[in-house]
């Protein structure tokens, strides 16, 4: 792949039922890529995760994903509320959702986890009051 | 195991899969998905009592071939159309998820759902 390859999406805050559209459609422009499963499968599960927390805590936002030949980068973007402590937000089991979202199958404290774990590296840049960007890079 | 036999042995009603003789090879069950995520194991089915569009997408994150339904819960025509648009299999059972797990896994469907590090 000698020229690198965006896709932007909005991704809607306030509908739960059509979180995770993005996911399903850079999953499926991956495979179009030709890009190897397993990689496809950390990208959108990573991607996913970031997806869900938007729609939960942020009211929607961005996803930038970009692949080029040495790496797929996702980058998401939010004007929630911001993480006040990140290294508390990293640890799995530790989620301030509120008790709705558990009903719903999320809110147990693994989202960010999942989403370090199945990328090669994740920066998260936020600012209380002001919102969050999360990038993260899985190589190829 | 395939999705036929496992739809008999927790006397399911297979309601979307065009396949019913693909290979089931792992399994695992839980309402959080997040939990279900953490857990990546091929061709695997997610048993679950939780019904809502995010179980089919997660099963698709996951590339997973089937999702069941437990305690007779029955997903609606929207998730079925997701289903279906995914290649996933479909299945509700009226086993509580203690039992529908404990029958697979005693038919030989192991976990194997170590967290991937």
């Amino acid at each position: 792949m000698s020229e690198s390859l965006t896709f932007h999406y909005e991704v809607d805050g306030d509908n739960f039922t059509s979180a995770g559209q993005a996911s399903v459609k850079v999953k499926k422009h991956l495979r179009e890529l030709g890009l190897d499963a397993e990689t496809i499968r950390r990208v959108s599960i990573a991607m996913y995760e970031g997806e869900i927390n938007m729609v939960i805590h942020a009211s929607g936002g961005f996803a930038d994903v970009t692949v080029d030949d040495k790496c797929v980068t996702i980058v998401l973007t939010d004007r929630g509320p911001g993480i006040a402590d990140v290294e508390q937000a990293m640890q799995e089991g530790f989620s301030t959702a509120r008790d709705n979202i558990r009903s719903l199958g999320f809110g147990a404290g693994m989202g960010l986890p999942n989403m370090k774990r199945y990328t090669d590296s994740m920066e998260i840049n936020s600012v209380v009051g002001e919102g969050t960007v999360i990038t993260m890079k899985v190589n190829l | 195991m395939t999705i036929r036999e496992m739809s008999q042995l927790l006397d399911a009603e297979i309601l979307c899969g065009d396949c019913p003789d693909t290979q089931v090879k792992s399994a695992c069950g839980s309402d959080m998905m997040s939990d279900v995520l953490a857990f990546v194991k091929n061709r695997a089915v997610l048993l679950t009592g939780l019904v809502n569009a995010q179980v089919i997408h997660t099963a698709e994150m996951m590339d997973m071939v089937c999702v069941v339904f437990v305690r007779s819960k029955k997903p609606g025509d929207d998730m079925i159309r997701l289903a279906q648009e995914s290649g996933i299999a479909v299945l509700t059972s009226p086993k509580r998820m203690y039992e529908a797990c404990g029958i697979l896994y005693s038919h030989g469907l192991k976990g194997d759902g170590e967290i991937d590090e």
